[in-house]
């Protein structure tokens, strides 16, 4: 198993958020998460991230036999967690392809690889930007700054494949997306899927998952998964909206963040 | 901030002076204390003519009239300026006519802060003066500068080489009047770099002086000359350090250019001086006048990046006399820890259509306080005149502070004066993106102060931008990666 969770248990600022998530994740798989606003999936995202601010109350994370929660942010992101991010912040006067570079190399020094001289790292992008079909504009302008919102997901999804994760989250990449891009985004996403591969697509629409065709979906609510299925629960909820899944769940219809 | 992130803040903050060490040799010193007959005993021993031991008398006794300045947002103890030894230079028997006379110690020591001096092994475009304690001891390429009848050398042997030129600028932009710290300069100062750049002639190199201060309780005040003839060019850098010590340790220097008719100076600054412990113990004390002069047509650009100093008093200031000249100043100042910093520029427009630029960033960690102190003033004569100014505040933690205070005075209604300021922290979601991306918190911090930094290390010349980055993130060491 890639990733493991075992009964996690996060609370934020005292207040419960995640309240005993179980989810196992096998490489080659792709899982969606779908749920209602402030269901706790970002919050899952940015727990596995390592972001900071979160208390995890019970429970335990495994990465490939690894305890996940030990490990620092940067770790895990040498380890082969990515997260793109729901709002990728501005990062003034760093330069896109910059980042990257920096990005790549710490990656590379983890494992033990020499790092990459210029010109190999700039035909390694601009392969990827094409991936994309990002203008090479875009590297040499400060990360995200003044970018559109769907510039700024297709940033988050070029980033991705240059590092080429094991275990990538994407956190609602394809909001904000126009059609083509979300097309686009979802191919660069394809590309990467790999039997050494996992990833953890939180999203709002049953569109995306038509270009990115899940193994399993889940419905995350009040803090817990309340069901699983394959892709056609997404199907259902598409139709029928939450509703009766959080009903069946003993949750009050439209029932965020725990109650 | 959550205290994770505090905790790496402060595991940055935690720098290391990698110039802290001292060099063992001899030194020959005057007593402490200042008075007539120190300044006579160091224009003695530099076999000066008559003229400037006048001129550093005159100096000194307007001294004594005057009081220090303290509207600075600086602080710190009353210095006690009869303690101070005003000469220290390292033992030599002779004058050393070349490279290979000088005390191969001396050579080491520059040759650890990343500056050998050997011609062969230096950067090829790059000529230096190195000025240790009160004297120079070597200056490179001079031959080579010679032949274009660029004149590279210490100021002491300016003074006994081309007394008239010497004569002739010194004291021209800044009078010895002109300040308590510019006045003191001009009675004590020892060494410093001179440079004259004839008329039409590119400076085929950068020029560069690297200053260090070495012997304890002894001040440095060098001085500067500069001079670019009509239609010339020059691009000059200074570097300096000082061993960690537990005592403040005054360095107070002067440094003047002048940019005749059509010239052009470049002048970059990477201050590294030793900033004091975590607590503020020790440090150098920065007071330094630095002033341009701009002919018709002429320009004047600063860059300085300031990381070094337990506190630091400096205005580079241009004085656009002439008609269409330009002047521009770049800064990023930086404290962390318990450094103060008080820095700015003058811009004082007179010509007509003058122009200038004002680029500040000023970047505040630990206990740091940074304040921008800067005056535009524009004649009635600048018909036309035009200044833009922006001024960048970066706080890391919140225990630090920044502070603002723009001067614009203006005299002249065609005149257009722009100022920006704007003051930001260093957030945790931007450190949190950057360490998901494999940064360690170092790194992350480092790269979002360099990115802030940006605009400043585009005008060092590339090999001191690398540098002045490096620098940087050293100095930021356990600040914000
Ligand atoms: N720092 C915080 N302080 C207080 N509450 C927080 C904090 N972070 C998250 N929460 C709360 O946790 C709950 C879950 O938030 P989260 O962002 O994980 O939801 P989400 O499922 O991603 O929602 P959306 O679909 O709108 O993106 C919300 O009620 C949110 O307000
Ligand atoms: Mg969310």
């Amino acid at each position: 198993m890639l990733l493991e969770i075992r009964n996690l248990h996060v609370s934020v600022e005292g207040k419960p958020i995640l309240r005993g998530i179980d989810l196992a994740v096998d490489a080659g798989e792709v899982h969606a998460i779908m749920g209602p606003n402030g269901s706790g999936k970002s919050t899952l995202a940015n727990v596995l991230a390592g972001r900071e601010g979160y208390e995890v109350t019970e429970g335990e994370v495994l990465y490939k036999g690894r305890n996940l929660l030990e490990m620092a942010p940067e770790e895990r992101a040498r380890e082969g967690v990515f997260l793109a991010f729901q709002y990728p912040v501005e990062i003034p006067g760093v330069s896109n392809v910059y980042l990257l570079k920096a990005a790549v190399n710490a990656v590379r020094k983890h494992r033990g690889l020499p790092e990459l001289d210029a010109m190999d790292f700039l035909k390694l992008v601009k392969e990827k930007i094409r991936l994309v079909r990002m203008d090479e504009q875009f590297l040499y302008r400060s990360v995200n700054e003044g970018f559109s919102g769907g510039e700024k997901k297709r940033n988050e999804v070029l980033q991705m494949t240059v590092l080429e994760p094991t275990l990538a989250i994407l956190d609602e990449t394809d909001s904000g997306l126009d059609i083509d891009a979300l097309r686009i985004v979802s191919e660069g996403v394809n590309s990467l899927r790999s039997p050494e591969r996992a990833f953890l697509v939180v999203t709002h629409y049953q569109r995306l998952l038509d270009y990115i065709v899940p193994d399993k979906v889940h419905v995350l609510a009040g803090g817990r998964i309340v069901r699983s299925g394959d892709r056609t629960l997404a199907l259902e909820l598409e139709k029928r909206g939450y509703g009766w899944v959080l009903e069946e769940a003993g949750l009050g219809a439209g029932a965020g963040p725990a109650a | 901030m959550s205290s994770r992130s505090q905790q790496n803040i402060d595991a940055l903050l935690k720098r290391r002076y990698e110039a802290g060490f001292v060099t063992e040799v001899e030194e020959e010193t005057v007593p402490p204390g200042l008075n007539e007959d120190i300044i006579r005993l160091i224009s003695a021993k530099k076999e000066e003519p008559e003229f400037l031991l006048e001129w550093r008398l005159k100096a000194y006794r307007h001294w004594l009239t005057m009081r220090e300045p303290r509207w600075a947002h600086v602080r710190y103890e009353p210095i006690d300026y009869q303690a101070i030894r005003y000469y220290a230079a390292p033992k030599q028997k002779e004058r050393p006519k070349s490279l290979e006379e000088v005390d191969p110690k001396l050579l080491e020591t520059y040759e650890k802060l990343g500056i050998p001096l050997r011609e062969q092994e230096r950067l090829a475009g790059v000529a230096v003066d190195a000025v240790f304690d009160s004297v120079s001891v070597a200056t490179t390429f001079k031959e080579k500068l010679a032949e274009h009848g660029v004149i590279f050398c210490s100021f002491s042997e300016a003074v006994r080489e081309h007394p008239d030129l010497v004569e002739k600028y010194l004291g021209s932009v800044v009078p010895y009047t002109d300040n308590f710290f510019a006045a003191l300069n001009s009675a004590v100062f020892s060494d410093g770099s001179f440079v004259y750049v004839p008329p039409g002639v590119r400076c085929p190199m950068e020029l560069s002086t690297y200053f260090r201060i070495n012997a304890a309780n002894t001040g440095q005040f060098e001085r500067t000359l500069i001079v670019a003839d009509e239609g010339s060019y020059v691009s000059y850098l200074e570097g300096c350090t000082a061993p960690m010590r537990d005592e403040n340790q005054l360095h107070a220097a002067v440094v003047e250019l002048v940019a005749l008719k059509g010239a052009e100076i470049k002048y970059s600054t990477v201050q590294n001086w030793y900033p004091g412990d975590e607590e503020g113990r020790g440090g150098i004390y920065n007071f330094v006048t630095k002033r341009g002069l701009c002919a018709e047509d002429a320009k004047i650009s600063w860059t300085q990046v300031e990381t070094g100093s337990a506190i630091t008093w400096k205005y580079p200031s241009v004085i656009l006399e002439g008609d269409n000249s330009v002047g521009e100043f770049y800064s990023v100042a930086l404290t962390n820890n318990r450094q103060q910093a008080d820095t700015g520029t003058k811009m004082v427009h007179i010509g007509k259509n003058t122009r200038s630029t004002i680029i500040s960033k000023g970047i505040s960690a630990g206990r740091g306080q940074n304040a921008y102190r800067g005056l535009v003033r524009v004649a009635k004569s600048a018909e036309g005149a035009r200044n833009y100014t922006q001024c960048d505040s970066l706080l890391i933690g919140d225990r630090c502070g920044a502070h603002t205070f723009p001067y614009i005075e203006v005299r002249n209604r065609t005149a257009q004066v722009e100022h920006e300021a704007t003051t930001s922290k260093i957030s945790e979601d931007q450190l949190f993106y950057l360490m998901q991306r494999g940064l360690s918190a170092e790194d992350a911090v480092s790269m979002i102060v360099n990115g802030f930094c940006k605009e400043v290390f585009k005008e060092l010349p590339m090999e001191f931008a690398v540098e002045a980055q490096k620098l940087l993130g050293v100095s930021l060491e356990g600040a914000v990666g």
